[in-house]
C-alpha cells in the first residue's frame, strides 16, 4: 500500500477533511430525522382528515 | 470481457483516504446524473397530473435521486479497473485513489437500502420497487455483466436510466399506465445514439479500458448506421405521447421540430467518417482513407449529435413538464 507522508500538513489535512465528513454526515442524520418526522406528520395528517373505514 | 484488467494493489488503492472530503464521497453518486434523474423523475411525477402533497413529492424525487446515487457508487466501486485507464475517468474518486472501493461499495449499499425502504414506507411499494429493480439493473446486470460482455451493453443497459420518470409516476399513482412507459421509451431509445455518438470519438479509450463499445467491436461503420437506425426510431416514439394524452401542442412542436434537427444530425454523422481514424480495422482499406480534415469534419459531426441529443431530451421532459405544471392541456389526437 502506498502510504501518505507522514507530516504535520498530513495530519492537518486529514483532521480537516474529517471533521467536513463528520459535520457532513451529522447533517445528513439531522436531515433524515426531520424527513421521517415530516413525512409522518403528513401521512398522519391524511389519515386523520380521510380516515380509512 | 472479464474483469480481469484489475488493478495492482500499488495503484487500485492507495492509502490516501485519511483525506478524503466530503465532496469525494458526494463524487461518488455521479451528481451530474442525478440531476438528470431528479429531472426526469419529477417530470414522470408531475406529468401523471394526480394531486399528491407537496412534501411527499419532494420526498419521492429525493429518494429516486438518492437510489440513482447509490448505483452510481456501486459502479464506481466495480469499475475502478476500467475508470483507471480512461482519460475521462481517471480522476474519479476510487481510481485517484481518494476512496478505498470497499468504502464507496458500503456507500452504495446503504444508499440503496435507504432510499428504497424509505421511497416504500413514505410514498408507495410499487415505486419502491422500481426503484430497487432500477439499481440491481445499474449495478449488476449493466455494470457486472453487460459492461464488459457485449456490445449492446448501453442499449439494454440504458433501461436503468430511463426508469425514473416510470418510479415518478408510480409515487404520484400508485401505477404506470402505458404514458409512464412512453416516457421510458424516449429516454431508452435516446440513449443509443447518444452514448455512440460519445464514443465515435473517445474509441481509442474505451479500446484501451476494453469495454466492448460498438465502434471497437464492430467498428465506426457499423455504429454510425446503428445510430441512425436508433434515430429513425426515437423519432417516432417521441411524437407518440401526443396521440395518447401525455403530450401537448408545446410538446408535440419540440418533439417534431427537435426530431427533425435530430435526424439531419444522425443522417450528417451516418454520412461522415467519424470514429474512422480511430478505428484499426480500416485502417488498411483505402475506401476508407482518412484524411485529416475528413477526421475533423466526423468528429464535429459525432459532437454535434452528441451535444443536440442532451439538448433534446431535455426540452422534451421540460415541455412535458412546462405543460403539466401550466395544466395545459395533453393533446390525445387517437381519439
Amino acid at each position: 500500500m502506498k502510504q501518505p507522508v507522514d507530516t504535520q500538513a498530513t495530519r492537518d489535512a486529514a483532521k480537516k477533511a474529517r471533521n467536513g465528513r463528520n459535520i457532513a454526515l451529522g447533517l445528513g442524520l439531522v436531515a433524515f430525522v426531520i424527513m421521517v418526522f415530516v413525512v409522518t406528520l403528513v401521512r398522519l395528517g391524511a389519515n386523520v382528515a380521510h380516515p380509512h373505514p | 470481457m472479464s474483469k480481469t484488467l484489475a488493478m495492482t494493489p500499488e495503484t487500485a488503492q492507495p492509502d490516501t483516504t485519511e483525506t478524503a472530503r466530503w465532496q469525494d464521497y458526494f463524487q461518488l453518486m455521479k451528481p451530474r446524473v442525478m440531476s438528470l434523474v431528479v429531472f426526469t423523475g419529477l417530470t414522470g411525477l408531475l406529468a401523471a397530473r394526480a394531486p399528491i402533497h407537496p412534501v411527499l413529492g419532494a420526498i419521492a424525487v429525493l429518494c429516486i435521486a438518492v437510489g440513482a446515487g447509490a448505483s452510481g457508487a456501486l459502479n464506481m466501486w466495480y469499475d475502478a479497473d476500467i475508470d483507471q485507464q480512461m482519460r475521462r475517468t481517471r480522476g474519479r474518486p476510487v481510481p485517484a485513489g481518494k476512496v478505498k472501493g470497499e468504502e464507496a461499495a458500503s456507500l452504495g449499499v446503504v444508499l440503496s437500502l435507504l432510499s428504497v425502504m424509505f421511497l416504500g414506507f413514505a410514498i408507495n411499494w410499487f415505486a419502491a420497487g422500481l426503484l430497487a429493480f432500477t439499481i440491481v439493473f445499474y449495478a449488476v446486470v449493466y455494470t457486472m455483466w453487460l459492461k464488459r460482455w457485449t456490445a449492446q451493453n448501453i442499449v439494454i443497459g440504458g433501461l436503468a436510466g430511463a426508469l425514473p420518470p416510470a418510479i415518478g409516476w408510480a409515487a404520484a399513482t400508485g401505477s404506470a399506465p402505458l404514458n409512464a412507459w412512453l416516457m421510458v421509451a424516449i429516454i431508452f431509445f435516446w440513449t443509443p445514439p447518444h452514448f455512440w455518438a460519445l464514443s465515435l470519438y473517445v474509441t481509442t479509450d474505451y479500446a484501451k479500458a476494453g469495454v466492448p463499445m460498438l465502434p471497437v467491436v464492430k467498428g465506426a461503420k457499423e455504429t454510425r448506421r446503428q445510430i441512425l437506425i436508433y434515430s429513425l426510431l426515437l423519432v417516432p416514439i417521441c411524437l407518440t405521447p401526443v396521440l395518447t394524452g401525455l403530450g401537448g401542442p408545446i410538446y408535440l412542436a419540440v418533439a417534431a421540430l427537435g426530431g427533425a434537427v435530430f435526424l439531419i444530425l444522425a443522417w450528417r454523422v451516418f454520412a461522415s467518417k467519424a470514429g474512422d481514424a480511430a478505428d484499426p480495422r480500416v485502417a488498411d482499406r483505402a475506401l476508407y482513407d482518412v484524411t485529416e480534415d475528413e477526421k475533423a469534419a466526423g468528429s464535429k459531426a459525432a459532437r454535434n449529435l452528441f451535444a443536440f441529443s442532451i439538448l433534446y431530451l431535455f426540452a422534451l421532459f421540460a415541455a412535458l413538464l412546462g405543460e403539466a405544471v401550466a395544466g395545459v392541456h395533453a393533446l390525445e389526437l387517437l381519439k
